[in-house]
């Protein structure tokens, strides 16, 4: 994909520190009433990568991301992207600051088409304003014009030619989960924020996804994290892994380590040592 | 040479301007350029004063429905005081025509900025309210304004109003209704031609993504917020300009139409006519104003016949259960509105004689 029909792709396109993410997390802690959801949770993502985080359910896992993304507001700790400060910004603040994401139960736009879905997500990257909108000039066509290129892009990329057109309500759930990662790659996000973007997928929709992923992690510098249950997948495309169990981080490292590691096996699998 | 393409059987489009374009076709380009000559050049001239008064009241009606629709139809923010900005917007343009003596041309615009500027106070709610809660909080504009207009009256002279200069646009005098009907049929293109603009670039686009899945619009980038004041200012401003031409095409106005009952009005046209789509709210315009004009005819009609004038009297009433009927109707028939049963029509007659 270095080329889109004759033109340069603006994928491939992109100036290394368009792509800059350093995301740094210190100390989070989040809790809802008495129920402590995260609790001094650090972690640091570094450009380029593509991080995994697991654990058991309610571990804290989709909380994390949410505060990453600004859903959550955390009680503690700060939350750092590029050098900037982003903790208790709002959401569509962070989105601004090139962090994208998906959502585990898809948030798409049912009543719109997988093109319009895609469109909205290019509003960040209009730089026209009101009065030109009103009367559609010019400028604006060009720029509109540019976006569906865009858009067009992703669509070639992730395969979704024959279903441009379609209503998203009316798509399959494996295809409206990429749908949703199209509509997350046309933010041009520097991160990517991926939360079990694998969930109820039969499996030739999950061999296309991790085609997808790998792809745009390694032929486009792509930084990722990604929250998934599938283990398999995880361990095969995710260079480290971070663990969470009861809104703590047990253990960080390479796919490999972590599999062995006997905390985890632990959260995983309950505590075997009691046992005979 | 200009080669027009009427009925395209497939898509040939090749590029993505193609695909923007407001009609598919060249056929529904040359209608509507056709459509605006017959407007102005043949139906002033040959439509009775009645006639005119009736389409006259239908630009005004169809400019605030389009405002209303780009609020509730797209953005989801279901608002009851639209009456009450429309009646801001006479107000405003009364008040600047007098007290400030500007020109139609000036005072106009600025009523509907004003109106607008009022409308986003009345949008703050929708910060935090959705739904039914900033439905009634809309409400409660619509009573406030309602009692300001009747009650503040150093600048609205209360319960008689006020009278408004003779309207003249750069020098020719707009006295008749031939004259009105050509400005308010102008102003109107122009009005909706924007509303059709502004759904098809980023901002509709916004506004549909806050009205399905809100949560998402903010995940894209959207600042929930901004947006919807956005819409309401925008909608207001529609409603101010419809106020502001109804005031100087009505020449006196009192705070007596712009009550609740303008509001369901204005709702029940976009309804009718088709929530989230921009002809829709001209249909619903159109079709509202009509069934008033009729049912008022056939009042009058039966008061005049000695026999009937007594029943006449006991179903006067029966204005507001005829609307509340015609909406219920639609709601369960055709809830896609005016601008469906159109777009079924137009299909049946493009596939005809096959049934697909």
């Amino acid at each position: 994909m270095k080329a889109f029909r004759g033109q340069p792709s603006i994928f491939a396109s992109a100036q290394p520190d368009q792509r800059l993410a350093e995301l740094e997390v210190k100390d989070l802690s989040l809790s809802f009433g008495g129920l402590m959801a995260l609790h001094r949770v650090d972690l640091r993502v570094r450009t380029g990568e593509l991080v995994a985080i697991i654990g058991p359910n309610g571990a804290g896992k989709t909380s994390l991301l949410n505060c990453i993304t600004g859903y959550y507001k955390p009680q503690e700790g700060q939350i750092l992207f590029n050098g900037e400060e982003i903790t208790r910004l709002p959401p569509h603040e962070i989105t601004h600051r090139g962090i994208g994401r998906t959502y585990q139960n898809i948030e798409l736009f049912p009543g719109m088409t997988v093109i319009s879905n895609m469109l909205l997500a290019r509003h960040i990257h209009c730089r026209y304003n009101l009065a030109p909108a009103s009367l559609f000039s010019r400028r604006v066509r060009r720029e509109e014009v540019r976006h569906r290129r865009v858009i067009e892009e992703i669509i070639d990329f992730l395969e979704m030619q024959p279903i441009r057109k379609k209503l998203v309500g009316s798509l399959p759930y494996g295809l409206r989960k990429r749908v949703e990662l199209g509509r997350a790659l046309a933010l041009e996000p520097k991160l990517l924020v991926l939360d079990e973007p694998f969930a109820g997928m039969t499996l030739e929709e999950k061999e296309d996804m991790v085609r997808f992923l790998v792809e745009l992690n390694e032929a486009w510098n792509q930084t990722m994290i990604l929250v998934e249950h599938d283990m398999s997948i995880v361990m095969s495309i995710s260079q480290r892994v971070i663990v969470l169990d009861f809104g703590k981080k047990i253990t960080e490292g390479p796919p490999q380590e972590v599999q062995d590691h006997p905390e985890v096996i632990k959260a995983y699998l309950g505590d075997t040592s009691t046992i005979g | 040479m200009l080669r027009l393409h009427f009925r395209p059987c497939g898509n040939y489009r090749e590029r993505y301007e193609q695909e923007m374009t407001i009609f598919e076709t060249d056929f529904g380009r040359l209608w509507m350029g056709v459509g605006i000559v017959i407007a102005l050049g043949v139906v002033p001239f040959l439509a009775s004063p009645y006639m005119l008064y009736i389409l006259n009241n239908m630009a005004i009606a169809a400019i605030a429905a389009v405002g209303l629709n780009l609020l509730i139809g797209f953005t989801g923010q279901i608002s009851l005081g639209h009456g009450a900005f429309v009646g801001v917007g006479a107000y405003a343009a009364a008040v600047l025509a007098t007290r400030v003596g500007l020109p139609f041309v000036v005072a106009v615009p600025l009523a509907g900025l004003v109106t607008a500027l009022v409308g986003m106070v009345f949008g703050i709610p929708s910060v935090r309210l959705k739904h039914l809660y900033l439905t009634i909080a809309t409400l409660a504009g619509q009573f406030i304004i309602e009692y300001l207009l009747v009650h503040w009256e150093s600048l609205t002279g209360g319960a008689e109003g006020i009278i408004l200069p003779e309207a003249d646009l750069l020098g020719l005098r707009l006295v008749s209704d031939r004259s009105f009907f050509c400005v308010l049929f102008l102003i109107f293109v122009f009005l909706t031609w924007v509303a059709v603009n502004l759904v098809r670039t980023r901002y509709g686009r916004a506004f549909v993504a806050i009205r399905d899945n809100d949560r998402a619009a903010e995940g894209m980038g959207i600042p929930l917020f901004r947006y919807k004041l956005l819409a309401f200012g925008i909608s207001s401003f529609y409603a101010g300009i419809a106020g502001a031409l109804l005031a100087f095409y009505t020449v006196s106005i009192t705070p007596e139409p712009f009550t609740l009952f303008l509001s369901i009005e204005y709702i029940a046209m976009i309804i009718i006519g088709g929530l989230g789509s921009i002809s829709g709210s001209v249909f619903g315009a159109v079709f509202i104003t009509l069934l008033n004009e009729s049912l008022s005819w056939t009042a009058e009609f039966l008061m005049n016949t000695e026999a009937l004038s007594r029943v006449a009297l006991t179903i006067a009433p029966l204005r507001e259960f005829v609307f509340g009927l015609i909406i219920v109707l639609f709601i369960i028939f055709e809830p896609r509105g005016l601008a469906e049963l159109w777009r079924i029509l137009r299909a049946s007659f493009r596939l005809w004689p096959f049934a697909y």
